[in-house]
């Protein structure tokens, strides 16, 4: 075990786990903040995808020890418009990889409000949806501030 | 009044008699086209839950003291367990038990149809595959569990493997008897034909990849078994369990609220259902078993490889006389061999008809329902076919479709059939052609190509549902129903809404438990709309009626008069208009509650959903790389009860059929029969810089013999044309004929080699070179 001290969503917490565990591990087993989910734990899914100081990150192959920096869960994102976006363009199906399409959404209008369908695919190529739900994020992206 | 029928009914293609109470259906339709509420775009009432990422999957269920499972499969595609010491996982710290061959129970009998696939699933001596389940262990951390499964020892008797589904079908090594069927004479109409044209096509091995892997919880109360598991079938999976470990059926909850995918791979509780319920009994607690996303790729089921070998003979006026196909399905270790020559048998008007399929018994991961199974590969065999057929005769691909246009399902009529009017909305995408060609080079060249579809999706009895309505107006559906993420909670409401003549926000649906809620059908085969939907209408209906009676006894007049319409009593002299909340109001306590029974099928009639996707592509000759650029998809399948939701239904299906067409496969080592392509690296699936524009467009005609509602299912259907309108389009943009998927880079420049051949050849014959 080892001590670990983690900023998550602007709230700081102490923790004891052992060197080795995942960033969605901490944020699942031991927070349960389960709006992260893990549907691959190798790095190649984005479901998992948290922001650290606003870039995106991969929480299930990165270590809970390493992160230096402001953790951003879809739980810290609830409000954010694009939510809203989401639920209105219909970019949810089963929902499993939304709150990770979420997050990484949000890093992405964050750094650039307006961003073309191109931008769009190139920033949320890494994150997979097997129901295919693809046309209406990028409709939700597109129109996340109307 | 119920009423005992025997009746056929159809799960995902397959048929079985049964016995069925069903209540008489006296709700007349409604109207088509957009109503209120029903035909109009709603999002999802469940959506904020799922994207704020606050909805509780299995994945998410911890409960106290829950310990975590890790199974122990084999590393050989065919072997016994010899010798197994468990000792050494059960003196590891925080292992709890652990359990062997013979251990968790196996169900090695198809009762039903409905209770699909439920083979192989417990843990057994003889390993099928490389991925069976032998052993498992339960402990306080995962990581603690798969420790104890790698200290387990085993010493295995390999034994012969059978790989090559030619070699099974030659040795009578099969899932199923074969399925011959014929009408007419086939070898007299092909000797007769003016033109026959013949190919075998091969499709792959495709894993459904669901985000949320194969999991249940499991939790033993006194004699209660509770379950929480990401299934597609409730009621399938509690019937199973029961069956399995000889309880009545009223002693398992199954619960699922919301689940992360299944696409027909989820329909059974399959080993780690029996495994976790198996170890939660030896512990004392709770008991979790998840597959890993490995795991998954090799042993939680695929859409199997098929061999199609295929004739078809046409007369030169384009009259296709007669259809010819040897199928064989590479089924595995289990599963069942599913309906590819459906599409033969059922799509074009042909009197000369010849099927034979085979399901290959392989020591190979087992094969589970993948939406359409069967129609798909079978789709893209046939329609290929069809389009090297119109190239031999110089008749236009839509024309020859039309000529050869099935009135009857061979004899049978058909419930509604509007595949014409399909064709119709086609042609402005099809007469695009011209212009998609002109716009080719010298290394990208482009063309359009087109498929026709058919599957089933009639849903049917029984199916409940109940609508309890308080003194408050606000109306709830109660129907241990699933929703797969097919925004089938947010239909459902909407039929309520629209019966009850409330507001949809007015209508909640509480669903995903079977402790909660009357049987609700099955979430496959695309049959959950139109099985529930009725189901939840007459329920609404029922408690309209007591609403109705109220009101006329509070205002003294006729029930006749009185209507409910958003929200408000009002009669039809205009004289009443009071919120319905006023009506109840009087209520306090008392609730009215509504129930409803799923009506019976049209009898003597075939109930299947129709359509047509046309395509642009263009394809890079120098690279092999494909570009799907446009896809137009048309489909008929009755009433469409959320345009919004239905469109996404399109969408996805597209999008995950171009991914079965161009990307996907599930290699396996010819030499050991272990899966190659164990992670989502190595297995390619789609991502949102690989979707074409989607053009998604509906008859939306209900069925007038289907139902009170006269829906059928969308989840299938946009699946089964896409992978034939790819290689079709390909066909017209490059002159290559592809006969195998996936249509990577290697197939493709495969093909345009082979394609540039045959007009060498053409040429030196003097012969014009077909493009």
């Amino acid at each position: 075990m080892s001590a670990l001290r983690l900023t998550i969503n602007g709230e700081e917490h102490m923790l004891d786990v052992p060197v080795g565990t995942s960033l969605a591990h901490v944020l699942r087993e031991e927070l349960g903040l389960t709006g992260t989910k893990v549907a691959c734990d190798e790095g190649h899914c984005g479901a998992c995808t948290v922001q650290v100081d606003g870039v995106p990150r991969l929480s299930c192959i990165t270590l809970a020890h390493r992160v230096e920096g402001e953790v951003t869960t879809i739980e810290g994102l609830r409000d954010h418009p694009l939510v809203d976006a989401f639920v209105r363009t219909d970019a949810v199906q089963c929902g499993f990889c939304t709150p990770g399409q979420v997050v990484s959404a949000a890093a992405l209008v964050a750094a650039n409000p307006q961003p073309t369908p191109e931008e769009i695919r190139h920033a949320m190529a890494g994150n997979i949806c097997r129901c295919g739900t693809y046309p209406k994020i990028e409709e939700a992206i597109l129109t996340w501030q109307d | 009044m119920a009423r005992l029928i025997r009746t056929e009914k159809e799960v995902e293609g397959r048929f079985e008699e049964v016995w069925i109470v069903v209540e008489e259906d006296p709700l007349e339709q409604w109207p088509a086209g957009p109503l209120a509420v029903v035909g109009r775009p709603a999002p999802r009432q469940d959506a904020p839950l799922r994207v704020r990422g606050e909805a509780r999957y299995t994945a998410d269920i911890k409960l106290p003291g829950m310990l975590h499972a890790a199974v122990l499969r084999s590393p050989h595609a065919h072997a016994r367990v010899k010798r197994i010491d468990l000792a050494p996982a059960l003196a590891l710290p925080g292992v709890r038990a652990a359990i062997g061959p013979g251990e968790a129970h196996t169900f090695r009998v198809v009762e039903r149809l409905s209770v699909q696939s439920l083979t192989a699933a417990g843990l057994e001596e003889e390993a099928g595959y490389a991925g069976a389940a032998v052993a498992a262990v339960a402990a306080d951390t995962f990581a603690q569990a798969r420790a104890g499964v790698e200290a387990i020892e085993v010493e295995w008797e390999e034994l012969e493997a059978v790989l090559d589904p030619d070699e099974a079908v030659r040795r009578e090594l099969l899932t199923d008897e074969p399925r011959r069927s014929e009408r007419g004479d086939v070898e007299r109409a092909l000797a007769e034909a003016d033109v026959v044209v013949e190919a075998t096509y091969r499709t792959q091995s495709v894993l459904h990849n669901s985000l949320e892997t194969h999991q249940a919880v499991c939790e033993w109360q006194g004699d209660t078994l509770h379950v929480y598991i990401s299934t597609q079938f409730i009621w399938g999976v509690r019937q199973a369990i029961a069956t399995t470990l000889g309880m009545p059926e009223d002693k398992v909850r199954v619960v699922c609220e919301f689940m992360g995918g299944g696409f027909g791979s989820k329909n059974s509780p399959d080993p780690h259902t029996f495994i976790a319920a198996e170890l939660a009994k030896r512990t004392g607690r709770p008991v979790r078993c998840a597959l890993t996303r490995r795991e998954e790729h090799i042993s939680a089921g695929n859409r199997n490889a098929t061999i199609q070998r295929l004739r078809a003979g046409a007369r030169s006026d384009g009259t296709i006389v007669a259809l010819d196909g040897e199928f064989t399905n590479s089924v595995g270790w289990s599963g069942w061999s599913a309906g590819t020559e459906g599409p033969m048998r059922m799509l074009y008007d042909c009197e000369n008809v010849r099927t034979v399929t085979y399901g290959a018994k392989l020591n190979t991961p087992p094969m589970k329902a993948f939406r359409a199974p069967g129609f798909v590969e079978g789709t893209f065999g046939l329609e290929c076919l069809i389009d090297e057929l119109a190239a031999r005769l110089e008749i236009d691909p839509l024309e020859l479709r039309r000529r050869n246009y099935a009135n009857s399902n061979d004899g049978t009529p058909f419930s509604s059939k509007n595949l014409e009017a399909c064709y119709r909305l086609a042609e402005p995408h099809w007469e695009r052609r011209h212009e998609v060609r002109s716009r080719s080079d010298a290394v990208w060249k482009r063309g359009v190509g087109m498929a026709s579809q058919i599957w089933y999706g009639g849903g049917g009895p029984p199916s409940y549902a109940w609508v309890r309505l308080g003194s408050h107006g606000r109306a709830a559906v109660i129907t241990a129903m699933q929703d797969i993420g097919t925004g089938t909670r947010t239909a459902m409401a909407q039929i309520a809404a629209e019966e009850l003549g409330l507001p949809l926000e007015h209508v909640e649906v509480v669903l995903g438990d079977s402790a909660r809620g009357p049987y609700a059908s099955i979430s496959a085969g695309s049959s959950t709309l139109p099985s529930m939907g009725p189901a939840v209408r007459a329920a609404a209906a029922d408690a309209k009626r007591q609403v109705l009676e109220i009101a006329a006894q509070r205002y003294d007049l006729e029930e006749h008069v009185l209507d409910i319409r958003d929200g408000m009593v009002v009669s039809s002299d205009g004289n009443l208009s009071t919120p319905l909340e006023e009506v109840v109001g009087v209520l306090d306590e008392a609730q009215i509650l509504g129930k409803g029974a799923r009506g019976p099928n049209p009898t003597g009639m075939s109930v299947l959903t129709f359509g047509v996707h046309v395509v642009e592509v263009a394809v890079d000759v120098e690279t092999g790389e494909v570009v799907v650029e446009r896809v137009a998809a048309i489909h008929d399948v009755g009433r469409i009860v959320n345009p919004l939701g239905a469109s996404s239904q399109v969408e996805g299906g597209v999008i995950q059929g171009i991914g079965h067409t161009l990307s996907e496969e599930r290699l396996l080592d010819p030499e050991t029969g272990r899966v190659l392509t164990t992670s989502l690296d190595a297995y390619r699936m789609p991502t949102i810089a690989d979707v074409p524009e989607i053009v998604c467009e509906f008859v939306d005609k209900p069925d007038e013999h289907l139902t009170n509602l006269g829906s059928k299912g969308l989840g299938e259907p946009p699946i089964v044309p896409i992978a034939a309108a790819i290689a079709n389009a390909i066909r017209d943009a490059t002159g290559a004929e592809l006969h195998e998927l996936p249509i990577s880079r290697e197939e493709m420049l495969r093909a345009l080699r082979e394609a540039e051949q045959r007009a060498r050849e053409q040429e030196k014959r003097g012969a014009p070179a077909a493009v």
